[in-house]
């Protein structure tokens, strides 16, 4: 499988004939394998060439750029290979139809339950009411008729998953509240951090098959963003970026001073950064033996195969399933 | 329909006798050869085998893309003998087709890593069975839905295959 490559330092990305070279501040030249590349990640400032724009594509490779603070904030995106029109009508058709938009959105929240039940059922610390609470609330999902409230059900076992990390969380880490724009404190910062990785790894594999990114169903198929993305995101936020942020706290890997604030915006800085997309990247390469394709998947291969059940939902070969971590 | 009207890829035949489902999913865009290292060396071995053979890639109507053109041969590279069967059908197709435009050819199967080659000559008992195939592929390439997966000996190692078998307890 081809490599994420990270770029922190300020530089000028440029394609010359037919390699790919950053040269940073200090003028170093360092050419990168394209033909190994899956995505690049922009953290740094950097220059472009259009040569280089016009040579991405090619070999499919995505550029994600990255604010300031080191949130997402676009992706170059190559040119579609892999269309399908007879797979576009068919996804949107399930759009359309209000039952089997919300059969789908259902599975999505259902999934994203379980991997947030088995996260915290994995501390002692975690009370029981949090549990028992988060498990009548998911009994709502199965009867709810309408997406908004979908989302409400879906908010109010958030809002219990969010209260009981500061019983998970070791080390002088504390969340008063989840806090997005922008994150206001550590804690909050490392999840916003996660989450935008997780959009552009989705919206990777989204890529490599032939599901539309921009037909979602939880999420509103908006003209912002890929919105898909985020749809199959929600079911592995909790199993891939809550698990990494656990680790990292708990393990003493990240500390307060890898995060720098700047009117009331926490961000990870540099260090910081570094250090989680690297917890991040061997999650993502870890293996499980999956039982029904009996060979080994990595946790990037299962967002794939959201990908794939879809597809086989879609063309009325077999209803999906969403994935629930049996491990 | 008149099966001398159906036309199809190459790629097509030689799907419809590795398995009928590959086929209709190829057909309907959803392909996952893109994905498969398997794929990519067969590749690599297409553009490196023969590099002295003048006419390569040929392309035949917008739709046929053959291999190799050498005189009176046609020659197809394929990595491994194991599907020859399909190989030999797709062969036998491309000199159908030409032959229905007046061109007659005989067929070359290159597999270089075995370094074997197999002879093809087309005879009216495979005109009659590339015709019938026509017919076969038509109809289901145009069903609404998918053939059901069928479990082969070589499932595990096509690119299709996590796409086939995927599936939750």
């Amino acid at each position: 499988m081809n490599k994420d490559y990270y770029i922190f330092s300020h530089g000028r990305l440029k394609r010359k004939d037919n390699t790919v070279y950053f040269i940073d501040g200090g003028d170093n030249k360092r050419s990168l394998p394209i033909e190994q590349v899956d995505k690049l990640h922009l953290f740094g400032e950097i220059d472009l060439n259009s040569k280089l724009l016009n040579f991405l594509p090619r070999f499919g490779v995505m550029l994600n750029f990255y604010n300031y603070y080191g949130y997402y904030s676009g992706t170059y995106y190559p040119r579609e290979k892999n269309v399908s029109g007879f797979m576009k009508v068919k996804q949107a058709e399930y759009y359309n139809n209000h039952e089997s938009r919300l059969f789908l959105a259902k599975t999505f929240v259902d999934s994203a339950t379980h991997h947030i039940l088995r996260n915290l059922r994995r501390y002692e610390e975690v009370s029981k009411e949090v549990i028992e609470g988060i498990e009548k609330e998911r009994n709502n999902i199965e009867t709810t008729d309408e997406i908004s409230k979908l989302m409400g059900v879906e908010g109010r076992i958030r809002k219990w998953y969010y209260k009981s990390f500061n019983e998970i969380l070791k080390n002088g880490f504390k969340m008063n509240k989840r806090e997005k724009r922008p994150p206001n404190d550590p804690v909050n910062s490392l999840i916003s951090f996660g989450n935008s990785l997780m959009y552009t790894t989705v919206l990777g594999e989204i890529y490599k098959t032939q599901v539309d990114p921009t037909i979602s169903f939880l999420h509103e198929p908006s003209t912002k963003r890929f919105s898909l993305s985020l749809d199959l995101a929600e079911i592995f936020k909790p199993l891939i970026i809550d698990s990494v942020v656990f680790k990292l706290i708990n393990n003493r890997m990240i500390k307060k001073d890898h995060f720098d604030n700047e009117e009331g915006i926490c961000f990870l800085n540099e260090k910081g950064k570094k250090k989680f997309i690297s917890e991040y990247d061997k999650k993502l390469k870890t293996t499980i033996k999956h039982r029904k394709l009996k060979r080994k998947v990595s946790y990037q291969m299962f967002i794939r195969l959201e990908c794939y059940k879809l597809i086989k939902h879609f063309i009325e070969d077999q209803t999906y399933k969403s994935l629930k971590a049996w491990w | 329909m008149n099966s001398k009207l159906l036309k199809v890829q190459g790629i097509k035949v030689n799907y419809y006798c590795v398995c009928k489902r590959k086929l209709w999913l190829f057909s309907k865009g959803i392909t996952m050869e893109q994905n498969s290292n398997r794929v990519l060396s067969g590749k690599v071995i297409h553009e490196s085998s023969y590099p002295r053979m003048k006419k390569k890639e040929v392309l035949v109507d917008d739709l046929l893309k053959l291999d190799i053109v050498d005189g009176e041969y046609i020659r197809e590279v394929k990595m491994s003998s194991k599907m020859s069967k399909a190989d030999r059908m797709q062969l036998l197709y491309y000199l159908y087709y030409l032959k229905q435009k007046g061109i007659e050819k005989k067929g070359l199967v290159n597999y270089v890593k075995e370094k074997k080659i197999e002879e093809i000559e087309l005879t009216a008992k495979d005109e009659k069975e590339i015709e019938k195939v026509l017919k076969e592929i038509n109809k289901v390439v145009t069903a609404k839905t998918a053939p059901k997966v069928k479990k082969l000996f070589y499932c595990k190692k096509c690119a299709y295959y996590e796409l086939c078998y995927i599936e939750e307890e």
